[in-house]
């Protein structure tokens, strides 16, 4: 799966749980500081892309996932 | 060898069901303004994160002994019955001021129940599930014949009050279940277990004051503890359509509606009711779900006949839940 595909339903994820349009999940937002996402939500996103992508994202490695695109790179490189 | 060749028991019930239920809180209420006042906090982060506009805590004459007999007493009452008709008293707790002596044998007397066998169950948030299971399970063994169970907190003596993440949580209060023999059965098979591996989630800092890893246990309570419901309706024999009134331990409403969205996902209906005592109540752990229960039958939310499942998880960690139809 190429990074664009990872991104593209990343930001789906987004949308659906954080209820952020997914157009406006692009590679260089903070999840906290741009998409006004919570630390309870970014679990529920870590839990629903675990099932997307069949990847294992520790609380511990989701504390280090500033950025969208440090998710799709951390995502891609566990796959 | 004495020669015996068998002994005599005592004889059970084939099943058993709730008789009644009772709830007490103190009057002191804390709003999220309130604490805005102690902590770096504010009413909208509070309402976003755990879904509570207000909570209750208990004055400084008020024990938690003193709120458990309240409740006892309620459910005694509702269930209709003397104190002297009850034998047994189980008290879930985990906040207790001191080890000993303990809460059941106190509230048993000030209830008015004389001579009752009495023990409390510390398993957390989890504790009223399991002291359910077990009253009920005595009932059908014919140990005891009706038994009060008490879930009552005091987190007043335990919580960290500048600590803005607990302090916005936590509560106190009590609420119980008098539970009896049946014919039918009206309680299903407690389906219990822990997770000791996780201890470390939810522990006293510092031996004092409550602490847990607030995304850890958020990821395991939202996608553990669904599971475990629906094998107690399994267990039972239903399936997650039949369950009229969803009562999760009242933990944070974020995990409540993940559950039932969990639930509805297997098939729970979307007309199911789904506790949300929290939002006024707080988080009261072990007295969270028979405290729901009762504020929802006075409410007329609940009714009687209506299929009932019971979730409760927290600090050990552990869990349990049971299936109850409505008294």
């Amino acid at each position: 799966m190429a990074n664009e595909d990872i991104e593209k339903e990343l930001a789906e994820i987004v949308e659906e749980i954080a209820g952020v349009a997914a157009a406006d999940v692009t590679p260089e937002k903070s999840f906290v500081d741009d998409l006004d996402i919570d630390s309870l939500s970014m679990v529920e996103i870590a839990v629903q892309a675990e099932d997307k992508f069949g990847v294992k994202i520790p609380d511990d490695e989701l504390a280090n996932l500033k950025t969208v695109g440090d998710a799709v790179n951390y995502i891609a490189s566990k796959r | 060898m004495t020669g015996l060749s068998s002994l005599t028991l005592a004889p059970g019930t084939p099943g058993t069901r709730i008789l009644g239920t009772g709830s007490f809180q103190p009057d002191k209420i804390v709003t999220n303004d309130d604490l805005a006042q102690v902590i770096d906090t504010n009413d909208e982060w509070i309402r976003e994160r755990v879904g509570i506009i207000e909570r209750r805590a208990a004055a400084p004459d008020e024990r938690l002994v003193d709120m458990g007999a309240a409740a006892g007493r309620a459910a005694v009452a509702d269930a209709g019955l003397a104190p002297s008709d009850v034998d047994t008293v189980i008290v879930a707790t985990c906040t207790l001021p001191t080890q000993i002596p303990n809460a059941s044998a106190r509230i048993a007397d000030m209830v008015g129940i004389k001579s009752a066998g009495a023990f409390d169950v510390n398993a957390a948030c989890a504790g009223f599930c399991y002291a359910a299971g077990i009253a009920s399970d005595l009932i059908r063994g014919g140990s005891a014949r009706r038994v009060l169970v008490v879930g009552a907190e005091r987190f007043a003596d335990w919580v960290d009050p500048t600590d803005r993440a607990n302090a916005i949580i936590f509560a106190d209060g009590a609420g119980a279940a008098v539970i009896g023999p049946s014919d039918e059965p009206a309680i299903g098979p407690v389906v219990w277990g822990s997770a000791g591996d996780l201890a470390e989630l939810i522990y006293m800092r510092d031996d004092r004051w409550i602490y847990q890893e607030g995304q850890s246990v958020f990821r395991w309570a939202t996608t553990q503890v669904a599971p475990i419901a629906l094998r107690a309706l399994e267990l039972t024999g239903l399936k997650p359509s039949d369950v009229d009134v969803l009562i999760p331990h009242q933990a944070n409403l974020r995990i409540v509606n993940a559950i039932a969205k969990k639930l509805r996902a297997e098939g729970a209906r979307e007309d199911m009711v789904v506790a949300d005592d929290i939002v006024y109540s707080g988080n009261t752990s072990s007295a969270s779900i028979p405290m729901a229960l009762d504020h929802m039958r006075a409410a007329g939310r609940v009714h009687s006949g209506d299929v009932l499942l019971l979730v409760g998880f927290g600090a050990g960690l552990s869990y349990a839940a049971q299936v109850v139809i409505s008294p």
